[in-house]
């Protein structure tokens, strides 16, 4: 419990900090004056930016955490899996065939993609025999390579590489009021996810011993990865997507929390809000006035913290 | 000669071989034995030099073992280690030819290639010679392995746990062929074996190891006694003889 | 070693040869007139070699790094090596590039970034192959984070340059198959030329390292030190293939699958060929259909990466069939 009040003292600092920053003058004392120019701001653009940071972080981390514990692989996260790369194939053919105009279409054909992309990836999964633990995201990141290049195949054919490019990193600049509201259609998965935390770590330890305690496995996975998909491809077609994010929180959550998901969901999503925000704040002081891609911060940032924590395991003598 | 002086291996603050000092005798099939964590793996390997040891000296034939050449090391001691999975697809033929690596660097000459067969032959696996090890039983695999030892020719030879997964039957066509090797062949056998019994009808020596230290080394029947046993395994052990072995019984 | 098995494998060989020698002259002659010959022969010779160096790159640090590592899955690239290298050469530019961008593109930023290649994925290996991380999944999980890492700060550091700057140098260092950097050419021949020759020396070792750690230095193999040489090579020849051609992340793994299913053999001399002539094949397939087939409308790794998955998901299926 103690940690997690550092996680809401630390996300509330964060928070305030974030709403503070930006290139026009900004006062939190004016803001709270309801109609004023530092009020719209707030309203507008700081507190939207601030919310889709925070529901990013946390989707992300939580499909990553789900899709860990039901595959029982560490490794597996939705840049892993692939499911990124789907919600991206999907959106390319909402384009083709409805034009870029609504959110929702994009949003409902990256949904069906990504979900269709996901079975099919579990199917892939209980054929191979030997289920060695790189191997599980390596057919992930195959799968996901297939289509990326099925993806930059059919845009370079329709003239839309640029239109692709920009969902390749995940960008909160541009997130204004009236952009960003097709995020809150994640908090009902998110609490769904909460109800099924015991049964998807369940289904985690084998298909075998899910049934012997009476559960129904199939229903269970399909859950997850519905879950999984819907948070990716709300994430994915509003702010793009962020690589490592749903790999390196779950990861860390695990080396300090343990892996049960009904006990870690709420600090998984605790942490990766928080880091997100970190890296967002971040992105946007270190050339300011301009903004670094917050992907390449989470990258190199959350990179070098998840391989310092990979080490220090490592010369413990705890396996991985 | 086989002699360490102060060996020990030390991970992270645990000692799990604790100084030790120790000569081996030749010509005698020597049984490790001890509960799990008791470090026998770990001291086989620390002279076999399959791992890096934390301090003290070992020496081989009154040679520094980092001092020697490690071809020609390869030709006076051999190891097998305890995992063998392989990412290769090996005949037993092929595995065998590399018991003649340190001698020929992978150019066989006709000697090698007699002392394969031979090494094949001894181990009653010609029939088996082009099958591939994946398409083997364990205990067939095991023999394979050690047949590669036999090609390799060397005057010490050291295993790890042999009998590990093995059935009864290839476990005692194992310790047979180990004794012979030692009567025969003139070699000096190591090996790390769990059960206690086959210790006792196969080993002319035991060296007894707990929490990284030796408590009990000398011939067999001084070693094959209850309080000794005891003090090894840290539970009551009853010990029989039976035609002419030493029995352990420890079941109940 | 066996007479029957070494002819099968040795035909798969000429068959591979005879192929590439195919492939080789339909992309060097193909729409070839008197008049264009002075044009297009020279820039397409260049090219094909180019690929051919590539090639034995990937081909020969895929395989044996999978030996090394006595495992089945990664390839340099995979744990992010390339990305390292590209992340070496935009460090040089930032930190030297200032003074004269154009002294740092070519020749002495080439052997640099080599020189520090080697220097990095020494340290890199060293971390790895420290303590008890014989843990394969260890180093996955660490091998793709360190290839986000570098990529990360690659580009990081691309942001902090001056635009102009970078565009200048972008388009020198960074290769890709649309535009192969055939200006470092004849020093990555002899790079390679001599690294092959060196690396064949070790090839008897890599067949004992086969057998893993253990089993390799009871045989008298002196494991460290022709694991670390091993690594060098690699280091080296990573970075001479993505100067060249740029990085080509599947390449590695597609190559050896492929090479491991036409001949399951251990030995190297016969291993490293087949996934050099394969890779070859790849490339200059990848090209022709490229240019001829889809007359430019796609990138080469596109095709590459997508035939090469879906032939990997197809043999990790097929391997659970049997």
């Amino acid at each position: 419990m103690k940690k997690r009040n550092v996680f809401i003292i630390i996300l509330i600092i964060a928070s305030i900090i974030s709403v503070m920053l930006g290139a026009q003058d900004f006062s939190l004392k004016k803001a709270l004056v309801i109609g004023s120019a530092d009020n719209q701001l707030l309203i507008y653009s700081r507190i939207p930016r601030l919310l889709a940071v925070l529901v990013t972080g946390a989707g992300l981390s939580i499909s990553g955490k789900i899709m860990q514990t039901m595959t029982g692989n560490r490794f597996v996260s939705p840049t892993t899996a692939g499911t990124m790369e789907w919600c991206k194939f999907g959106i390319l053919l909402s384009i083709l065939f409805f034009g870029g105009q609504s959110m929702m279409m994009k949003m409902m054909f990256a949904f069906i993609i990504a979900l269709l992309g996901s079975l099919l990836f579990v199917q892939l999964l209980q054929r191979i025999p030997l289920k060695s633990p790189v191997m599980v995201p390596l057919i992930g990141l195959m799968l996901g390579n297939v289509v990326s290049s099925l993806t930059a195949y059919v845009a370079f054919q329709y003239d839309l590489v640029q239109n692709i490019s920009s969902w390749l990193q995940g960008n909160f600049s541009l997130v204004v009021k009236g952009r960003y509201e097709l995020l809150y259609l994640g908090i009902p998965f998110v609490i769904l996810a909460y109800l099924y935390a015991k049964k998807f770590t369940i289904a985690g330890m084998g298909e075998s011993f899910a049934k012997n305690l009476g559960l129904n496995y199939k229903f269970i996975t399909i859950v997850g990865f519905v879950i999984v998909a819907f948070l990716a491809s709300i994430i994915t077609v509003s702010v793009g997507s962020i690589a490592f994010l749903g790999l390196i929180i779950p990861n860390i959550i695990s080396i300090y929390f343990g892996d049960d998901l009904k006990h870690t969901l709420f600090d998984t999503a605790l942490l990766g809000g928080i880091f997100l925000l970190f890296c967002d704040i971040l992105s946007r002081i270190i050339v300011y006035p301009y903004e670094v891609s917050v992907s390449v911060i989470v990258s190199v940032l959350g990179g070098a913290i998840f391989l310092f924590l990979l080490f220090q395991k490592n010369k413990e003598g705890g396996t991985v | 000669m086989i002699k360490t002086r102060g060996l020990s291996k030390v991970y992270g603050n645990k000692k799990v071989v604790d100084d030790i000092s120790i000569t081996l005798p030749k010509n005698k099939l020597i049984a490790f034995v001890g509960s799990n964590g008791a470090g026998k793996s770990t001291l086989l390997s620390l002279i076999g030099r399959t791992l890096d040891r934390s301090s003290g000296d070992c020496y081989i034939d009154e040679k520094e073992v980092k001092d020697w050449n490690s071809r020609e090391l390869a030709k006076r001691l051999s190891i097998l280690s305890q995992t063998n999975h392989l990412n290769i697809r090996l005949t037993v033929h092929e595995l065998v030819q590399f018991g003649r690596f340190p001698y020929s660097q992978g150019r066989l000459t006709k000697e090698d290639e007699k002392k394969v067969s031979e090494a094949i032959s001894y181990m009653g696996m010609d029939a088996l010679k082009d099958r591939y090890l994946d398409e083997l039983s364990g205990g067939q695999r095991q023999m394979a392995y050690i047949a590669m030892l036999l090609a390799q020719d060397t005057e010490y030879v050291f295993l790890d746990e042999p009998l590990n997964n093995l059935d009864m039957k290839h476990s005692v066509q194992i310790m047979k062929i180990l004794t012979k090797m030692v009567k025969e062949l003139g070699k000096t056998v190591m090996v790390v074996i769990h059960d206690i019994n086959f210790v006792s009808c196969y080993a002319d020596y035991i060296i007894a190891m707990k929490d990284g230290e030796i408590v009990a080394n000398g011939p067999s029947d001084e070693v094959m006694k209850p309080q000794m046993l005891e003090k090894v395994f840290g539970m009551e052990i009853k010990v029989e003889q039976f035609g002419g072995n030493n029995i352990c019984l420890y079941y109940t | 070693m066996r007479v029957k098995s070494l002819s099968k494998e040795k035909r798969s060989i000429l068959i591979l040869i005879l192929i590439v020698a195919i492939l080789t002259s339909l992309f060097l002659f193909l729409g070839l007139t008197g008049k264009n010959i002075n044009y297009f022969f020279p820039r397409r010779l260049r090219k094909v070699l180019a690929v051919f160096l590539a090639s034995y790159c990937v081909g020969y640090s895929s395989v044996s790094f999978q030996t090394i590592t006595n495992n089945k899955i990664l390839t340099p690239s995979i744990i992010g090596l390339d990305s390292l290298y590209l992340f070496l050469q935009t460090i040089i530019v930032f930190f030297f590039g200032n003074a004269g961008v154009s002294k740092l593109t070519g020749l002495p930023n080439y052997l640099l970034s080599i020189g520090l290649m080697v220097l990095c994925s020494f340290f890199l290996f060293f971390g790895m192959f420290k303590g008890n991380s014989k843990n394969l999944y260890f180093m996955v999980l660490a091998g793709t984070i360190f290839g986000g890492l570098f990529s990360g700060l690659a580009s990081f550091m691309q942001v902090l340059m001056d635009p102009n700057e970078f565009s200048l140098v972008q388009g020198k260092m960074f290769a890709s198959f649309n535009q192969m950097n055939t200006d470092l050419l004849s020093i990555s021949i002899v790079i390679v030329a001599v690294i092959a020759f060196l690396a064949r020396r070790d090839f008897s070792k890599l067949n004992a390292l086969g057998l893993g750690q253990a089993q390799a230095i009871s045989l008298g193999v002196p494991y460290r030190r022709t694991v670390f040489r091993t690594l060098m090579y690699i280091a080296i020849l990573t970075a001479v293939s993505t100067a060249l051609v740029g990085p080509i992340t599947f390449l590695g793994i597609l190559v050896v699958s492929i090479a491991r299913n036409l001949v399951s053999t251990y030995r190297h001399e016969i291993r490293v060929p087949i996934a050099v002539l394969l890779g070859a094949l790849a490339l200059l397939g990848g090209l022709l259909f490229v240019e001829r087939i889809l007359h430019h409308s796609t990138q080469i790794s596109v095709v590459i990466n997508f035939i090469g998955g879906c032939y990997f998901i197809y043999l990790v299926l097929k391997e659970g069939k049997s």
